[in-house]
């Protein structure tokens, strides 16, 4: 089965664990600057949202690239950057309309979310569940199941 | 490793920024945070130093396992010497700040002397300038942040600042991060203000790969967060109330000081309570509360974010605090409320707000208010003097107050002196609620004999942080003790101290220490630094930065006279609920607690005792 992350920003609390966990897999160093997911503080709102790629199916990014240094990892469906192929050009980050992928200048390469091969990091680190990695085709479900409850507690 | 092993020097009167290597062995003798912080003002200020005049020094300290996974691990301390006080103030703050700094690659700022004119250091990994504030002096710590993001083009600078009440060094002034935290207590800002200094201003890209372990760290502060998770003050009462959980508790078991600690009931305590802020208000059917928030690493997240009421007299046509902002947390409600008698929710969160913006210890402005109003109501204080009748109970005054606080405006300048000064300056020094010159926090300790201990011998006056007994004689944590008895409190007092001396110095919060002992962190602080941290040699940091603090009171000037309580807590009895006809046992259990403590009878430590700790 193919898996998601999927993303409930009304549980998030803001804590970065997600940052940490996604740059210390990436750079074996903790350093929120490095994550490729971004938690947002909308203050005015008291609202904080976890954001970081979709892997879209057709990849803006992907057919960007001129030098094919993003690739479908089959098994996950990840877009991922093979570093040791990207020259930095950055025309990835400006086809993407989500800003999901960014250019990091101390590597001269971009980068974004990879999955983490299929366990993604961010997800495990979350002590609230805004984050969690699921079936890819069923990214609604917990939704349904919270209106299915809502509609059969009504009904009784 | 757990230490970036750098610190920055920032000499304001010269304008320059200087980095040195930390010295490890004070590391590995006092941890970080607090004691490593103190350890260095202890080493190179005077103690008997005016604190608001150049010679007194203001360190920002992050502690080995700030900035790292383990839960709570974002938070810094200010170390300095303390206006309110004149003993050692340590204050210390969540929010994000923290671990900015660690990511910029700094265990510690000292900044030393005073700057000729307004500014504020900007800190981008090894850049270190020191730019001009101006534009910024006499503004908000809110407006503050936007413009130096706004400036420097970079939403991602996190930002501790000051206020109007630091530059107009109001004596319980704070340090303001990340908009809603505060390293609150003793004055803390106001020796900020004195150096000239406004705002702080980090960004950190370097990251931290400093940990010893990190397959083991990871194991340890996951299993932790487990333990934070499963119990039922860290991973229920906190995150759905906040410290607001505890409004009715204290209330019922008859500690909630009111006005001015006449009572130890508040009638109104209900309207601002933690379960208050959850109920649907009559105006737009909203409750205060809009969510939980956390902290830097924390998965706890107590922080509470409100949105006050918009049609409430104190906001009407002033929209810019309608948005969502931080509050109420207990102490807060308590101080703006209980204290002063007002149980209007929506007031206690403008003034807040109020304190939040302006960079205000509720705390003591709240408890200073609260006095204002007995000498108010004792006819000592008049309208005229006032400018605003000033019963208790009135959240109108509340609200004109605080604006007047802050501003330094008319009686403002008094109430921005705390309330010793302005008792001692009426005649009525008797009615401060104040240890060492510090109000008292939520906790009356006729209902919570322990706390009356905790007060008079906290380090940095009247204090809940340095030994809260509460834990143990209301919520049974880590074992029940009875509040109403000083039987064994002061084995209980020390050893909460010593404990939280601790916490304090790893970069964690104390919050954590509902649901874990030094047991728990110890795996968590061995996994990351180097060396050999036994769950021995962390109970001798503790006792060591304890007696450390003592050390530097008494060389100050502080002797046995100020290890001591308000009268009314002595002699006038509690009037209802539970400790009704108690006083607080000090008297009985002080010399007790000098004794195990290895203290003479006027609170000095003994030769053996230095000794025995490396002093």
């Amino acid at each position: 089965m193919q898996k998601s992350l999927s993303i409930d920003p009304v549980k998030c609390t803001g804590c970065l664990q997600c940052e940490m966990a996604c740059s210390y897999t990436h750079t074996q160093s903790i350093n929120p600057s490095k994550s490729r997911i971004k938690v947002f503080s909308f203050e005015h709102e008291g609202r904080k949202v976890p954001y970081t790629c979709t892997q879209c199916s057709d990849a803006w990014c992907m057919h960007a690239c001129p030098v094919d240094a993003i690739k479908l990892d089959a098994a996950t469906g990840a877009k991922v950057v093979l570093e040791a192929t990207c020259v930095g050009c950055k025309v990835c980050t400006i086809a993407c309309p989500f800003g999901t992928i960014n250019y990091m200048s101390d590597l001269g390469k971009v980068q974004k979310c990879d999955l983490c091969d299929g366990d993604p990091a961010c997800a495990k680190a979350c002590p609230t569940a805004a984050i969690t990695y699921v079936d890819a085709d069923w990214t609604g479900l917990e939704r349904m199941r919270v209106w299915a409850q809502r509609a059969n507690a009504a009904a009784l | 490793m757990a230490w970036t092993r750098q610190i920055l020097r920032v000499n304001l009167t010269n304008g320059t920024c200087t980095p040195e290597p930390l010295n490890m062995q004070w590391a590995f003798d006092y941890l970080g945070s607090r004691g490593l912080a103190s350890k260095y003002l202890v080493e190179e200020i005077d103690p008997r130093v005016d604190p608001l005049s150049p010679a007194n020094k203001l360190i920002m300290s992050t502690g080995p396992l700030t900035g790292t996974m383990a839960s709570t691990g974002g938070r810094y301390t200010v170390v300095t010497k303390g206006p309110l006080t004149g003993a050692i103030a340590c204050s210390n703050s969540g929010g994000f700040f923290g671990a900015e700094m660690k990511f910029a690659g700094w265990d510690m700022l000292i900044f030393e002397g005073r700057s000729p004119k307004p500014v504020y250091l900007y800190l981008e990994n090894d850049r270190a300038e020191l730019r001009d504030a101006a534009h910024l002096w006499g503004k908000s710590t809110w407006h503050t942040e936007e413009t130096i993001k706004s400036q420097h083009q970079d939403p991602q600078i996190r930002i501790s600042s000051i206020g109007p009440a630091g530059e107009n060094q109001v004596l319980y002034a704070c340090i303001v991060n990340d908009l809603h935290r505060a390293a609150g207590r003793s004055g803390v800002g106001a020796v900020m203000g004195s150096k000239n200094l406004k705002a702080v201003a980090i960004r950190g890209t370097k990251g931290f790969g400093g940990i010893r372990d990190f397959p083991e760290f990871l194991k340890v502060t996951t299993e932790k967060k487990q333990i934070l998770a499963d119990n039922a003050v860290t991973g229920q009462g906190l995150p759905k109330y906040g410290t607001q959980v505890l409004m009715n508790v204290i209330n019922e078991i008859g500690a909630l000081p009111t006005r001015n600690h006449r009572d130890v009931q508040f009638e109104e305590a209900g309207k601002i309570s933690g379960e208050a802020m959850h109920e649907p208000r009559a105006s737009d059917g909203k409750p205060q509360l809009v969510t939980n928030a956390a902290c830097f690493g924390c998965t706890i997240a107590c922080g509470r974010i409100s949105k006050i009421d918009e049609t409430h007299f104190s906001v009407v046509n002033k929209p810019e605090y309608w948005g969502a902002s931080g509050g109420l947390e207990y102490e807060a409600a308590w101080a703006l409320g209980a204290a002063n008698g007002v149980g209007d929710l929506e007031a206690l969160q403008y003034a807040n707000l109020v304190c939040n913006e302006t960079g205000m210890d509720p705390i003591s402005f709240g408890a200073t208010v609260g006095a204002a109003m007995e000498l108010y109501e004792l006819g000592i204080l008049t309208d005229a003097q006032i400018g605003i009748a000033a019963p208790f109970g009135s959240a109108q005054t509340l609200v004109t107050l605080a604006e007047m606080t802050a501003k330094g405006e008319g009686f403002g300048r008094e109430l921005g002196q705390g309330s010793k000064r302005l008792c001692t300056k009426f005649g009525r020094p008797d009615l401060s609620m104040t240890v060492k010159g510090q109000e008292f926090p939520a906790y009356d300790s006729r209902g919570i004999q322990g706390m009356g201990l905790a007060y008079a011998t906290s380090n940095r006056g009247a204090c809940h942080l340095r030994g809260y007994t509460v834990a143990s004689e209301v919520l049974g944590i880590p074992f029940k003790t009875d509040p109403l008895v000083t039987e064994g409190k002061a084995g209980l007092v020390k050893a909460f101290q010593d404990a939280t001396s601790v916490f304090d110095a790893s970069g964690l919060c104390i919050f954590t220490s509902f649901a874990w002992g030094l047991a728990d962190i110890q795996p968590q602080i061995q996994a990351a630094c180097e060396g050999d941290w036994s769950l021995d040699r962390l109970n001798l940091v503790g006792e060591r930065i304890w007696n450390m603090e003592k050390q530097f009171n008494l060389a100050a000037g502080l002797t046995k006279k100020d290890d001591d309580l308000p009268p009314r807590l002595k002699t006038e009895p509690a009037k209802t609920g539970p400790a009704k006809g108690l006083v607080n046992g000090l008297d009985v259990m002080l010399p007790e607690y000098y004794e195990l403590r290895g203290w003479d009878a006027q609170g000095v430590p003994r030769p053996e005792t230095l000794s025995r700790l490396g002093l």
